[in-house]
């Protein structure tokens, strides 16, 4: 085998100290992916949402990430700085435990897809938007996942299940799962 | 399909506890736009002169700028209009934030408000449903703080609120609307708000704001990113540092504040404070800054930032600041920032107008001292300055004692005193507070700006030309060099030979066509944003804006669906200037209404400044008592104003023509 496998990743370093709250991010992610583009702005479409509490100092830039069919088995609540911060407040996820990050319309999970297009863009649009450079765009190479680790931690997840439900029952859920 | 704009209004009568969702006319649109523009017309069709400021019959409009809330920046404007218990006139005030934009998604251009309701109440609006609610438990709470029961009582963290204070309740004169990040301060509009026992206004809206040509309009918003990006970069040369970049002054962000503490007047507007800014002040002031000062805060979309997030207290954000009420306590009660930091807080709670209130103060103030008050009427205040003003504040916001007297502003207050007060009331137009200062030598365009400005506010018709030449030719040649702002070259030559001393300079040079001219765009640039919902920071306040006379039409075409060039924006302009021009004529408002203080300059040439207005009355096609000819108000589309005027004898069929020639087109040339 070869050494290390690197890959590039797509960043976006948010400075929460620096956001000024002007909400510009979510009128041009929802701007732009109106159809046709940028006929029409909509937070609430929007695949960014500033968490804002103003009268707590609170601006928390946060992406729409994966879509969960439900929700937590508890939640989390951070304080910092003497500062606290709703429940879940930076997590990514179209969860059903809140509103943000789904389609007003159909309620259909939305996900931040760092403006992929043809050609693509030197910066996301937010990025471009905020000024304030709370949002920064970076690429950054990372280490690729070791193919052996991921099956090791395969292997471990297995034996767990089968610890929990024995073998016949994991055989009979895959070959369901297979069949579907 | 509307675009921009989403075609209705929503019509509160507030004594029935009537709601009603009405569609407007899209000719009003092309005729006027939005915001102050339809505002206008709205006044001038339900709210006859007979209409006094607390009547039932009295209007409070909250209006949307025709772009507020699409992606061009800093449109964001909602402009809130009533008779105003100050001027007595056809009043508007300006403010940005979120409430404007959460509006319009949720469905409306306007709020309409009529009669008074029996009980406190405010109002709920999320998108299609609305509905009054009992407000008896908000009654004396603070702006910030009832805004903050409503949301929780709503469990709508996200709501914007407009709400009103105990100066509201309390129909003080000066009374804020205000609503967080920004607010509505100037012209009383909050005391009005509270006459109609209305505390609060809680929006949420969830629907998109559409543009009739995305490509067009989002290609000018990215150009004006780019150019305020730039401008970041580059600030202006040879100008004070609050006057070198965009936005509103940026008073929460640049420390240095040389300019304003020691070229205007403090106290009761009397006291200018050369040599104020000394190394040790500026050390202490930057070190409260910093201290609490913990965050600069935007309005809806729009980099600029000029407002803050300032902590007195536990908490990291005690209430949001702008601008120039930085200045106005600190330095009206010749005291230090950290005061002004502090009673700005309690002041901005109550709702009121950080013009207004330190002024009105700091005239009790001089009055007790040079004995038409006594001491008696100021029974328990303390002796210190810091202490008196919370006093007075507090007297003022609850009516009691001489702040029920000193509630109606200095003016009205004066004029209840007697006994040579109203000497003492000598920084008003047309009955409002204006800023404090006093110069030296008439500035003859500031005079016609002073004059006519139909706000009597300076900030609100002032803006794009500098106001004094630099030192030398050169440099005012360097300064023309990048000015694409200015609507023809002709502009740039009157400021090139503009002198600072000799043959060129005030009050003669530029000359009275020139001068005419130069005011006449000032205050047009501030009608398009008026309209439009634009912020004047990004385009009629600041030197060299992104936004101008030469983008502003196709801005507004691609994304209202209107088809505007310079002429006819001009054009349109001009009738929503003559619009609440003629509101307020409507209510007698005349040339002898249209003065400066006596006092705003120590050398003033009386003949010129009749000649003067004259002139400009004439250019503007105003006979010489100030009220648009039948002539103009025809080219105007306005014969309805017309007939009105002729009907209650405001004017004759030959009283039209002001003495000479028929009306000079100013904006049209
Ligand atoms: S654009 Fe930037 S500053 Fe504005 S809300 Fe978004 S992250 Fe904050
Ligand atoms: S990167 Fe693009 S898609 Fe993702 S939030 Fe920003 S603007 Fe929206
Ligand atoms: S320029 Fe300042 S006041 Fe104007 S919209 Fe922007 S942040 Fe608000």
């Amino acid at each position: 085998m070869s050494g290390p496998q690197k890959k590039i990743v797509k960043r976006i370093r948010i400075d929460v100290d620096k956001c000024n709250g002007c909400l510009g991010c979510e009128v041009i992610c929802s701007a732009s992916h109106a159809m046709p583009k940028y006929s029409s702005n909509n937070p609430a479409r929007s695949r960014i949402r500033v968490i804002r509490e103003p009268l707590s100092d609170i601006y928390v830039p946060v992406f729409a990430g994966e879509y969960t069919a439900a929700e937590c088995a508890g939640r989390d609540k951070y304080i910092i700085d003497g500062k606290e911060y709703e429940d879940c407040a930076f997590c990514r996820a179209a969860c059903p435990s809140r509103d943000i990050f789904k389609e007003p319309d159909s309620g259909l999970p939305l996900k931040c897809d760092m403006c992929e297009s043809d050609p693509s863009l030197d910066e996301p649009l937010c990025v471009q938007w905020c000024l304030a450079d709370a949002l920064i765009y970076e690429e950054v190479e990372v280490a690729a996942g070791d193919e052996s680790e991921t099956v090791a931690e395969l292997d471990a997840g297995l034996q767990a299940l089968a610890h929990k439900h024995g073998w016949p029952k994991v055989r009979d859920a895959v070959d369901r799962m297979k069949k579907n | 399909m509307r675009y921009a704009e989403t075609g209705f209004n929503l019509e509160v009568d507030l004594a029935r506890g009537n709601i009603e969702r009405v569609a407007t006319d899209p000719q009003l649109t092309e005729l006027h736009l939005g915001g102050l523009g339809t505002n206008a017309k709205l006044f001038w069709d339900r709210v006859p002169p007979e209409v006094g400021h607390f009547d039932p019959e009295n209007l409070l409009i909250f209006g949307t700028g025709l772009l507020t809330g699409t992606p061009a920046p800093s449109c964001n404007r909602t402009v809130v209009s009533a008779i105003s218990p100050q001027t007595r006139l056809f009043g508007f005030s300006i403010m940005g934030g979120f409430f404007g934009p959460e509006l319009k998604r949720a469905g409306y251009d306007k709020l309409i408000f009529s009669g008074k309701s029996p009980a406190p109440v405010f109002l709920w609006i999320h998108d299609d449903k609305v509905e009054l609610r009992d407000a008896s438990h908000l009654m004396g709470l603070g702006t910030l703080e009832s805004a903050e029961v409503i949301r929780q009582e709503l469990e709508q963290p996200d709501a914007a609120v407009s709400s009103i204070g105990l100066a509201g309740e309390n129909r003080v004169f000066y009374a804020s609307i205000e609503q967080g990040r920004s607010s509505a301060s100037r012209l009383g509009l909050g005391a009005v708000m509270g006459d109609k026992n209305l505390k609060a206004i809680a929006v949420r809206g969830s629907g998109d704001i559409h543009i009739a040509d995305p490509a067009r309009f989002i290609g000018l918003c990215n150009e004006s990113l780019a150019f305020i990006k730039h401008r970041d970069k580059n600030p202006l040369k040879g100008v004070m540092p609050i006057l070198a970049g965009l936005g509103s002054p940026q008073e929460m962000a640049i420390d240095d504040e040389k300019w304003h503490t020691e070229n205007f007047v403090w106290g009761n507007a009397r006291v200018r404070r050369k040599g104020f800014w000394t190394e040790e002040v500026a050390d202490e002031w930057t070190k409260t800054m910093d201290s609490m000062r913990t965050r600069l805060l935007s309005c809806f979309n729009c980099p600029m930032k000029c407002g803050a997030a300032i902590s007195v207290d536990t908490r990291m954000c005690s209430y949001m600041m702008k601008c120039f009420s930085k200045l106005t306590y600190t330095m009206g009660a010749f005291s230090d920032l950290e005061f002004g930091l502090r009673i700005a807080q309690k002041a901005t709670e109550h709702g009121v107008d950080a013009f207004s209130a330190p002024q009105t103060m700091a005239f009790a103030i001089e009055l007790l001292e040079d004995g038409i008050l006594k001491d008696s009427d100021f029974p328990g205040m303390p002796a210190d300055s810091e202490g008196r003003f919370y006093w007075l504040l507090d007297r003022i916001v609850r009516r009691e004692g001489i702040g029920d007297v000193l509630a109606d502003g200095t003016y009205w207050a004066a004029r209840k005193i007697g006994g040579g007060a109203e000497e003492y009331a000598h920084n008003c137009i047309k009955k409002t507070e204006q800023l404090p200062l006093k110069l030296g030598m008439l500035n003859h365009m500031y005079f016609l700006m002073y004059c006519t400005g139909e706000k009597a506010n300076i900030t609100q018709i002032e803006g794009n030309f500098p106001q004094v030449p630099f030192p030398t030719r050169e440099e005012n040649e360097d300064w023309n060099e990048d000015w694409p702002q200015v609507p023809d070259e002709r502009f740039k030559e009157w400021f090139r030979d503009w002198e600072l001393r000799g043959d060129n300079s005030i009050p003669h040079y530029p000359s009275a066509e020139a001068s005419f001219e130069i005011v006449n765009w000032q205050e047009k640039m501030h009608y398009i944003d008026d309209s439009t919902g634009m912020c004047a920071g990004l385009s009629s306040f600041p030197y060299k804006p992104p936004f101008h006379i030469h983008n502003l039409p196709t801005l507004i075409s691609a994304g209202a669906g209107l088809d505007l060039d310079e002429d006819s924006l001009s054009h349109l302009t001009r009738r929503n200037r003559d619009l609440v021009r003629a509101n307020n004529i409507r209510r007698g408002m005349r040339r002898e209404d249209e003065k400066p203080p006596d006092d705003h300059w120590k050398h003033r040439f009386p003949e010129l400044e009749q000649q003067l207005l004259d002139g400009y009355y004439e250019f503007k096609g105003w006979n010489p008592d100030g009220i648009p000819t039948l002539e103009s108000l025809h080219e105007l589309d306005l014969d309805y104003v017309a007939e009105d005027f002729l009907q209650r004898g405001i004017l004759t069929e030959n009283d039209e023509a002001p003495a000479g020639a028929a009306a000079a087109d100013g904006e049209e040339s």
